[in-house]
């Protein structure tokens, strides 16, 4: 044996040895928006990951990069992950979703899981929750509980699922109050707490008397806690530390079961690319605890809401409804399609100003 | 569209809390500026000086110790620049920028214990009479001290920098540290006061956003706000007065975008968003433009190495 093929074998044996030592583990990364103490959006998927990695103990190994900007450096932060072994990677934001795309391709063996996009190839997976069932529940407490009929609602891109989730709760709040009106602010952030506590605070000085937040941290809990009389629900997270008052409940993300299975797939290499869409049926989404400074007769309704969403009794988005523009979008009885939801860029009818384009 | 809504008073009393963490930031980075240090990590010593004052703050109870406590964690961070880029002689921008990284990380460890914790609360000034003047006592005069206590530290720097022989060689430092040193001033010893000094105003602006504003901890809760106010103090030509109106015009535009958004005025929100921004450099700009040497006003030693042998 010459030594240029000594080198070559030594060679092939640490890259078989590599390979079998890559097979030994599986490694799953995460990529996040915002940092994993964000008490929110972040937090969950955290929670989702620690999850994973107490599930799996030695057979999995997880690795993370929080508050990664939406754009060029999501993508660098994906290759990066996806040289250094990754199997599968979360990516948790919907800005993700071009950079994932551009990755996967780069990437054909590494698989990808894209949250809350609409892109999909055949190494990439969407998955995201039905949060618009979790809004319909809100809509209605909060059109039960104010006072002064205008509800304040913190968004964060107007991209379709933050307009899902307007619309779901506005329909819901005008069903139980009819002058009920929505006011709308759009803070181009996800995660900037002293921005959110200012919307908070311009919507209460307006006179908003109930907060729904779709950004990720608490700052508008706290900003409704000095303000006094004001109610929120927890976002993606339960943040009961604001519990009974303001925060009156919450929708919470659940990614948990999710995270699991997919990473199990991986193992038994059964992973295929698909589209999970689950909502409070399946335990994706689940509402927190709906605290006492809600009436009874209210809370008994909004259960009875929860109930008939997760039977798959009642749609949120059950005809007749309009478009802001008063054209017709569901007749009686009929009921949103998937596809119209996902791509959702329209207020129903009711709902004042405009969606940002 | 609802103007109505748009309560004029209200604005002008939350606009002062908002723009309030960038001014303290902003007015501390222009004395270190002014002795010729470019500290870049102000947002690091921003968040460092909220974590410090929100933990103090909630184990003693007293808001007044968690605002002392956070001017000595943000001076203490700053002294770390100070240290690796006054005696080490580091280079001042990268060692500024690691001084952002480590604040960050270095603030999410310390605040593992204290998410979803709430702080005392910060009492308002009792200004007596003042404050029960009509509209004005409302806008002005209903603040806690230390929204008080940053307009004075904006014209005890203007004056300190006009007026006072230690102003003069703070200054004379930051234009020519040889000619300085030849006079017989302590280049270094002075830098490093002037970036103390900095490190505490920053910190301070951190904990006014973590005890007053948000009032809350969440990991990374500056964002970025520390680059605002060295962005303002940029376009404020290093001036004191100019530093002032630049973050009160920044924080006006943003929380009165906020309301023009809530009361639903037909204008692209793109724009609305962008706002804060584009007024506050338009208007900085232009008044700089005005006196044609605006850029000569920057620190002639600004960021460069200072060694006493050469």
């Amino acid at each position: 044996m010459n030594r240029r093929t000594l080198l070559a074998s030594a060679a092939l044996a640490l890259g078989l040895a590599g390979t079998a030592l890559a097979q030994d583990k599986t490694k799953v990364g995460f990529v996040f928006v915002g940092p994993i103490g964000d008490g929110g959006w972040t937090y969950e998927h955290n929670q989702g990951r620690l999850a994973v990695e107490e599930h799996f103990g030695d057979a999995v190994e997880t690795v993370y990069q929080e508050s990664v900007p939406e754009g060029a450096d999501a993508e660098r932060v994906l290759t990066q992950m996806a040289l250094s072994g990754a199997d599968l990677i979360f990516t948790t934001s919907f800005g993700y979703m071009d950079p994932t795309i551009n990755v996967a391709q780069k990437f054909p063996n590494v698989k990808f899981e894209h949250a809350t996009g609409y892109k999909r190839a055949d190494n990439v997976g969407t998955y995201s929750a039905r949060f618009y069932e979790g809004r319909a529940v809100q809509g209605l407490i909060a059109g039960h509980m104010t006072e002064s009929n205008i509800i304040g609602y913190i968004a964060s891109y107007p991209i379709p699922e933050v307009i899902r989730g307007i619309n779901s709760a506005y329909i819901h709040a005008r069903k139980v109050n009819p002058d009920v009106q929505f006011k709308v602010i759009w803070a181009y952030t996800w995660f900037d707490p002293a921005k959110e506590a200012d919307a908070a605070t311009a919507l209460i000085e307006q006179g908003a008397d109930v907060i729904l937040q779709h950004t990720d941290s608490t700052a508008p809990q706290a900003a409704a806690e000095k303000a006094g009389n004001v109610y929120t629900f927890g976002q993606a997270s339960d943040m009961a530390e604001y519990a009974p008052k303001p925060r009156i409940s919450s929708i919470i993300d659940n990614w948990t079961p999710y995270y699991i299975d997919r990473v199990q797939a991986v193992i038994d290499g059964a992973w295929t690319s698909d589209d999970t869409w689950d909502g409070i049926g399946a335990g994706m989404v689940k509402i927190g605890e709906i605290t006492d400074a809600v009436p009874a007769e209210v809370k008994a309704e909004a259960e009875a809401l929860i109930e008939a969403i997760g039977s798959g009794a009642y749609h949120p988005f059950t005809g007749p409804l309009n478009k802001q523009d008063g054209s017709v979008w569901l007749a009686e009885g009929e009921t949103a399609d998937d596809g119209t939801l996902l791509g959702m860029n329209f207020y129903v009818e009711g709902l004042t100003g405009e969606i940002p384009q | 569209m609802d103007f109505g809504a748009i309560n004029p008073v209200v604005l002008f009393a939350s606009l002062m809390v908002a723009s309030t963490p960038i001014l303290l930031a902003a007015i501390g980075e222009l004395v270190v500026e002014k002795s010729g240090v470019l500290n870049l990590g102000v947002e690091g010593m921003m968040i460092t000086g909220a974590i410090c004052g929100f933990a103090i703050a909630v184990e003693t109870g007293s808001p007044t110790l968690g605002f002392i406590a956070a001017m000595a964690g943000g001076a203490a961070l700053s002294l770390v620049f100070g240290f690796l880029t006054q005696v080490l002689m580091s280079n001042q921008v990268a060692t500024g920028l690691a001084l952002t990284l480590f604040g960050l990380g270095f603030s999410a460890l310390i605040g593992q214990g204290y998410v979803g914790t709430k702080p005392p609360a910060t009492d308002r000034l009792n200004l007596g009479v003042l404050s029960d003047i009509p509209i004005l006592g409302r806008m002005l005069f209903s603040h806690d001290l230390i929204v008080y206590l940053s307009l004075a530290l904006v014209a005890t720097v203007w004056a300190f920098l006009r007026f006072t022989r230690a102003g003069l060689i703070l200054r004379a430092v930051g234009e020519n540290h040889d000619a300085a040193h030849a006079l017989g001033y302590k280049v270094v010893r002075i830098r490093l006061a002037a970036i103390a000094f900095g490190g505490a105003c920053a910190g301070l602006g951190g904990a006014y956003l973590s005890l007053v504003r948000v009032p809350q901890w969440t990991e990374g809760m500056t964002s970025g706000a520390g680059w605002i106010a060295l962005a303002i103090v940029v376009f404020a030509s290093w001036r004191a007065g100019r530093v002032l109106l630049g973050a009160y015009l920044f924080g006006g535009v943003a929380v009165l975008q906020l309301n023009l958004q809530a009361a639903g005025l037909a204008v692209p929100v793109e724009l609305l968003s962008a706002s804060p921004y584009l007024v506050t450099i338009l208007v900085l700009v232009i008044m700089s433009a005005d006196r044609g040497r605006a850029a000569l006003n920057a620190p002639a030693s600004l960021g460069r190495v200072f060694h006493a042998s050469t």
